[in-house]
């Protein structure tokens, strides 16, 4: 196809307009835009806005899942940074913030990568680890309340706005495009893939697959963290219980939806985003339509079970005897 | 016998543990103390042993927690709402819960795909499902519950062995028996082992799969019937995180989280810990309940390590003989 629109994505592209003609359907007004006070307001900006987190996650998400790997503990460590944010908002000015935040979330990362890449653990053990004693770390943080706080920067990463629209979005196409940079502007997407279609192979090829590992998580840590400051500045504070709770899973579908396997490899960043803003659109969707928000579990698992079937070589495999057996009933 | 360090490790913590425990408050040591723990934790202990089956045999279920939920508002509305008679709503939603896992099970071995991620679906799908059914707390008040809620064995000193508790450890022993004693629970440990070489050797590897995670998921269904008796309500946000906590006593357990060794008296000490914990926390009273959150990761990782350790302790010859040969 062209260069513009890759082969690969077109279903992802599809499926996003089909939702979001179903939304305008559900509500005409779902993409009227308006200029107010110097920012964007409308549906279609709340639709990126909300959508945010999960698309920062998944830009992590993703990486580790090329490696063949999952982190599950990505929930618990945006409350964990969350809850630094806010803590020191108030005390301190907002560079000291996000690098003690950000910082935070590197530590995690190279937690969850020492335990992968040097201990040889599996993902789904090794991150269920800080999945479950993260949210206990947070509280200690926080001290088992949710610490509130004022700083007029912080709020602004949450609900400012730059070039009229909001500082998140800006902030997650900013790791986009940085991500992007690093990963595919270099070798270092290759190797990653590499690493993810068969370590062994590329360790004796010569590919610091261990790196290669570490680095995945740190930079899954690193994005969590700022989806966990986004949060907290966009709620004005931190909730050790609830910020981020299940978003890992949201994580893992967006980067589903995006056309990435589960079993490692060939990965694409702007697929797993965009997988993001489709779970993001069928969100505000439902919401709008008025079917109570517990209908969104629903749909999210007949999304996830139709991708898998649709990825499945099995399936495939199904369809090419289905297709002999179809041409001799014709 | 293979399991049988990890197994012997769990019991020391335990029993290491609880003495600790005992030191600094008397009090714990008494059979009210751990009749109550053993009530309490009785619905993880039943959906832990479905959860070390599929452990061992390579897989993962992460549905149980939702399928509890869905158990304990489906009762609640057919018992109260539809009203059917209990026991022919317990077979009503044990048939619906051995169907969902034969379905997952169906859809992991036929697609290949990883059950992580197929139960990940399962997860979501139970969880909305009860969710649709009803919002709402449903209190249970049919006889038969405070009936059952009543019943408890003595013990000497006070202690009451409730029903449920006395459910739990049937399907423990059941479970023990069914997978150290059986044909069945050989194929388990050879799925674990090897998919490929279990299927060389004749096990009818999709049969399986599929048996296990019924297994599981019927074992959820009893263990969702447990928490509506513990509970005397069902509530569609019940036993959130439940799936985590069995898969967290299944590797304090000793059980290998990449399949092929295990036990499911492991399993069950590692419920115990895990309640051991819970208890001190509420004995102490001054410390908030996340640290029992904290603790349990701590062991995760210490226990993972331990068996890491162990595992490529085993490898090491087994690899250089490998080399030698090829």
């Amino acid at each position: 196809m062209t260069a513009l629109l890759p082969r690969r994505g077109i279903a992802q592209i599809l499926a996003l307009i089909v939702i979001l003609a179903v939304d305008r359907v559900v509500s005409p007004q779902f993409f009227d835009l308006r200029l107010q006070d110097g920012r964007l307001f409308g549906s279609l900006i709340d639709v990126l806005n909300r959508g945010t987190p999960v698309a920062l996650l998944s830009l992590g998400m993703v990486l580790v899942i090329a490696t063949r790997g999952i982190d599950l503990s990505v929930g618990a460590v945006m409350a964990i940074c969350g809850a630094i944010a806010a803590s020191l908002a108030d005390s301190h000015g907002l560079p000291m913030v996000l690098a003690a935040a950000l910082g935070a979330g590197l530590v995690c990362g190279l937690w969850n990568g020492f335990l992968v890449a040097v201990l040889g653990m599996q993902p789904i053990v090794a991150t269920l680890i800080l999945m479950v004693a993260g949210r206990g770390i947070a509280q200690l943080i926080t001290e088992g309340r949710i610490v509130t706080f004022s700083s007029p920067d912080l709020v602004w990463l949450g609900n400012g706005s730059v070039l009229s629209l909001p500082v998140p979005v800006v902030i997650a196409l900013g790791m986009l495009i940085l991500t992007g940079a690093v990963v595919r502007g270099s070798a270092l997407g290759l190797l990653i893939e590499a690493t993810g279609g068969n370590a062994r192979a590329s360790e004796l090829a010569g590919v610091g697959t261990r790196a290669m590992i570490l680095s995945v998580y740190v930079w899954c840590g690193v994005c969590a963290a700022l989806a966990g400051v986004i949060a907290a500045a966009d709620i004005m504070g931190a909730d050790a219980n609830n910020a981020g709770l299940w978003l890992e899973l949201d994580a893992i579908l967006a980067v589903v939806i995006g056309g990435t396997s589960l079993f490692g490899g060939r990965f694409s960043l702007v697929l797993a985003v965009l997988g993001a803003l489709i779970i993001q659109t069928m969100n505000t969707g439902i919401l709008l339509s008025g079917y109570p928000p517990e209908f969104n579990l629903l749909v999210k698992a007949v999304v996830v079970l139709a991708v898998l079937l649709l990825q499945s070589p099995k399936f495939s495999g199904l369809a090419a005897i289905a297709a002999p057996l179809r041409r001799t009933k014709a | 016998m293979k399991g049988l360090p990890p197994v012997l490790i769990t019991a020391i913590v335990l029993v290491a543990g609880f003495a600790l425990c005992a030191m600094q408050f008397p009090n714990i040591a008494s059979t009210r103390v751990v009749g109550n723990l053993l009530t309490d934790n009785a619905f993880l202990g039943i959906v832990a042993v479905g959860m070390t089956f599929v452990i061992i045999s390579g897989g993962i279920d992460l549905s149980v927690g939702s399928v509890i939920g869905f158990t304990t508002v489906f009762v609640a509305l057919a018992i109260e709402r539809w009203s059917v008679p209990p026991l022919v709503a317990f077979v009503a939603i044990l048939a619906l819960s051995v169907a969902f896992g034969a379905a997952m099970g169906a859809i992991i071995h036929v697609f290949d795909l990883p059950p992580f991620i197929v139960t990940l679906a399962g997860m979501f799908l139970a969880r909305g499902a009860s969710f649709l059914l009803s919002t709402e707390s449903v209190p249970i008040a049919a006889p038969v519950y405070s009936t059952v809620s009543d019943f408890a064995l003595r013990m000497p000193g006070g202690g009451r062995l409730t029903a449920i508790a006395i459910i739990m450890i049937a399907i423990v022993i059941g479970g023990a028996m069914l997978l150290h004693l059986t044909r069945f629970g050989a194929n388990v440990y050879a799925l674990g082992g090897s998919r490929t070489t279990a299927s060389l050797m004749g096990v009818a590897v999709g049969k399986m799969t599929i048996k296990i995670y019924m297994l599981s998921s019927l074992l959820a269904g009893i263990a969702g019937i447990v928490f509506s008796f513990y509970t005397s309500a069902g509530y569609s946000l019940s036993a959130v995180g439940v799936e985590l906590d069995s898969i967290a006593a299944v590797v304090i357990g000793g059980t290998l989280l990449t399949g092929g060794q295990g036990s499911v008296i492991g399993t069950f000490l590692g419920v115990l810990i895990q309640g051991l914990i819970q208890t001190y926390i509420n004995f102490d009273g001054t410390l908030s309940s996340w640290w029992t959150k904290i603790a349990t990761g701590v062991l995760l990782f210490a226990f993972i390590a331990l068996q890491q350790g162990l595992v490529a302790l085993a490898r090491r010859p087994v690899r250089k003989s490998a080399g030698a040969t090829t």
